[in-house]
């Protein structure tokens, strides 16, 4: 059988042949900083159980709504619960739902966009749906999923990820659209190769540097998202504390404490826009023509 | 032409079709039992009867599908499980102050972020660019509702020149709707200026590396006249696509804006209505939505020949 060198080369090489940079490349001084910021937000979240000085749940009715000291690093809320503890604990759950409903949904839609890229039949009714879903506003659709599921961490991801497939559906069609008229992909049919080897073997390595792009994305706006859904009171239970619902739940005290909507509201910001700045960064990256378009 | 609008008008019947299947499914094949998810915890089992009666849970699934597009096809859009009136009468009350905030959102939006994209591209890698493209960065990482309270806190609490929350219709006079309104279109602005800066900015660039952009400066026509004239028509086309998807990004924000600002509005509707778990008005108000995105839609492709001529249907 004829080898096609393309085709032979591992996901591993695949990925980091991607991000080594071609030549005449260079990388900015800003999406430097904008990973520094994420590593450092995702490790003070991440390790946030070792450091922070109370329990993010414990009441305290002798210190309700102290402002900063240095007992309560950033104040308290009207429960007398810390507010430095509770924000960096709420990093976890945030960080958590914002890469679960990206991995979630680059799954599900590359399966679905492969399958409507290549099946003529299944194109037309599967773009038709994909087309009806985008054309429900992502935020009521994502809190009638949550109030008819129930305000649980995997509903909510649901609920995040049930928008967002579309896109990624429409992504990975229009890629193997394209991929599938390739002289490799012809031979590949014409030799006789399985439907299973050309879908995963030949046409999903292109989708890939697409996805990454588009995953991080998806991540930025599912941050995003949960706290609008936990604003509107359809997110994770209070319970589990994540940046949108201590925003929430500081709405009412907003004129007396601002704070318990700054400080979730800076890191969340900060935390979307290195995301967003390093998804741009990959895009250039990944794709030289994008780059010329966008100067 | 005709023809390509009657097109374009007949391809969304299925897409609005398929919306509606999916709104009615939505609650039918969520696990459990669609009464008790809507009644709740506490529900007796002869609120549980009420509610399969009135939705007519009972029925078979296809024959309750049937019984409610005959009623959306006369315009009967049902009644709410809550407060008993008619949602197509609630919905009508409330659209007005939704309409008058979209409508000064958008006029805001294009009227700010199309200058603002054809200056960054103009000044291309400059300071007056970076500023541009910062702004619309930062305006898709804040949420929206952070955006309003900080809006809130400089404007109306520390500076007093605007109520902090409400809504008074234009008909009690334009200063006290203008007063009311500005802030939270501001609020929802930011997102749509960020997304339509960034394509005019880029559909800008593409365009004045062209060879009549050369032209029209070597023969001397005045610089405003080639940006807005031969380059921005020419760049129209993605602007206006952008304009018309970033119409849910702008419902999406009507809902949250309404919130933060308590406004009387069809967001806050819908959102008291989901929490409510009040079916009947949530069906009706996903299937408006979508419709008005589907119907935004539609007008924006149609428009596209107004702006390049060269598009002939």
């Amino acid at each position: 059988m004829t080898e096609f060198p393309h085709a032979r080369r591992s996901a591993f090489q695949v990925l980091t042949g991607l991000f080594s940079l071609p030549p005449g490349a260079r990388v900015g001084i800003g999406p430097v900083i904008a990973a520094a910021i994420l590593v450092i937000i995702v490790l003070a979240s991440v390790m946030a159980p070792l450091y922070v000085p109370y329990d993010p749940l414990a009441m305290n009715a002798m210190a309700r709504l102290k402002p900063p000291s240095e007992e309560f690093l950033l104040g308290t809320d009207p429960y007398g619960r810390d507010t430095f503890s509770r924000v960096m604990t709420g990093g976890r759950v945030s960080l958590l739902i914002g890469v679960g409903a990206a991995l979630v949904s680059v799954t599900v839609g590359l399966f679905i966009g492969l399958v409507a890229g290549f099946f003529r039949a299944a194109d037309s009714v599967i773009m038709r749906i994909m087309d009806s879903l985008m054309a429900i506003p992502a935020i009521l659709l994502a809190i009638a999923l949550v109030a008819l599921n129930g305000p649980s961490l995997g509903s909510v991801i649901i609920a995040i990820t049930v928008p967002e497939i579309p896109r990624v559906v429409r992504l990975v069609r229009s890629v193997v659209l394209s991929a599938r008229e390739e002289p490799y992909v012809e031979a590949a049919i014409a030799l006789g190769s399985s439907m299973p080897k050309i879908l995963i073997q030949h046409l999903m390595p292109n989708t890939l540097a697409p996805l990454i792009v588009q995953g991080t994305y998806i991540c930025a706006s599912a941050i995003l998202i949960e706290a609008i859904l936990s604003f509107l009171g359809a997110g994770v239970s209070t319970e589990i504390p994540t940046w949108g619902n201590i925003m929430a739940e500081g709405r009412t005290y907003f004129q007396i404490k601002p704070g318990l909507i700054f400080w979730p509201g800076l890191l969340l910001s900060l935390c979307i826009l290195a995301i967003n700045l390093l998804g741009d960064t990959a895009r250039d990256l990944l794709d030289p023509r994008m780059k010329k378009r966008e100067g | 032409m005709f023809v390509y609008i009657l097109k374009r008008v007949l391809a969304t019947i299925p897409v609005m079709l398929i919306v509606a299947i999916f709104v009615f499914l939505l609650l039918r094949l969520t696990p459990g039992d669609p009464a008790a998810i809507l009644a709740g915890d506490a529900a007796t089992p002869a609120q549980l009867d009420r509610i399969r009666e009135r939705l007519g849970l009972n029925d078979p699934l296809l024959t309750q599908f049937f019984t409610w597009m005959g009623q959306l096809a006369r315009g009967d859009l049902g009644v709410s499980l809550l407060s008993n009136t008619s949602v197509a009468g609630m919905v009508a009350d409330r659209l007005g102050p939704t309409i008058n905030i979209a409508l000064m959102t958008i006029v805001i939006s294009v009227a700010l972020a199309v200058p603002m994209g054809v200056i960054a591209a103009w000044r291309h890698r400059t300071w007056v660019d970076f500023l541009v493209m910062s702004f619309s960065v930062l305006g898709f990482s804040v949420p929206v509702f952070v955006i309003g309270y900080i809006l809130i806190q400089i404007f109306a609490i520390e500076l007093r020149w605007v109520p902090v929350q409400g809504y008074k219709d234009p008909s009690e006079g334009f200063g006290a709707f203008f007063s009311r309104a500005i802030l939270p279109s501001l609020t929802l602005a930011t997102i749509y200026i960020a997304l339509i800066a960034r394509m005019t900015r880029a559909s800008m660039l593409e365009v004045l590396g062209e060879d009549y952009i050369r032209t029209a400066r070597a023969k001397g026509v005045r610089e405003n006249v080639v940006l807005f004239r031969h380059a921005l028509r020419n760049a129209a086309v993605p602007i206006l696509t952008i304009i018309g998807t970033g119409f849910a990004l702008l419902i999406s924000g009507v809902v949250v804006t309404e919130s933060v600002f308590n406004i009387p509005g069809i967001g806050r509707l819908t959102v008291d209505a989901i929490l409510a778990r009040d079916y009947p008005v949530i069906q009706a108000m996903i299937l408006l939505t979508a419709g008005i995105y589907v119907f935004v839609n539609l007008l924006v492709d149609v428009s596209y020949s107004l702006f390049d001529p060269r598009i002939r249907y």
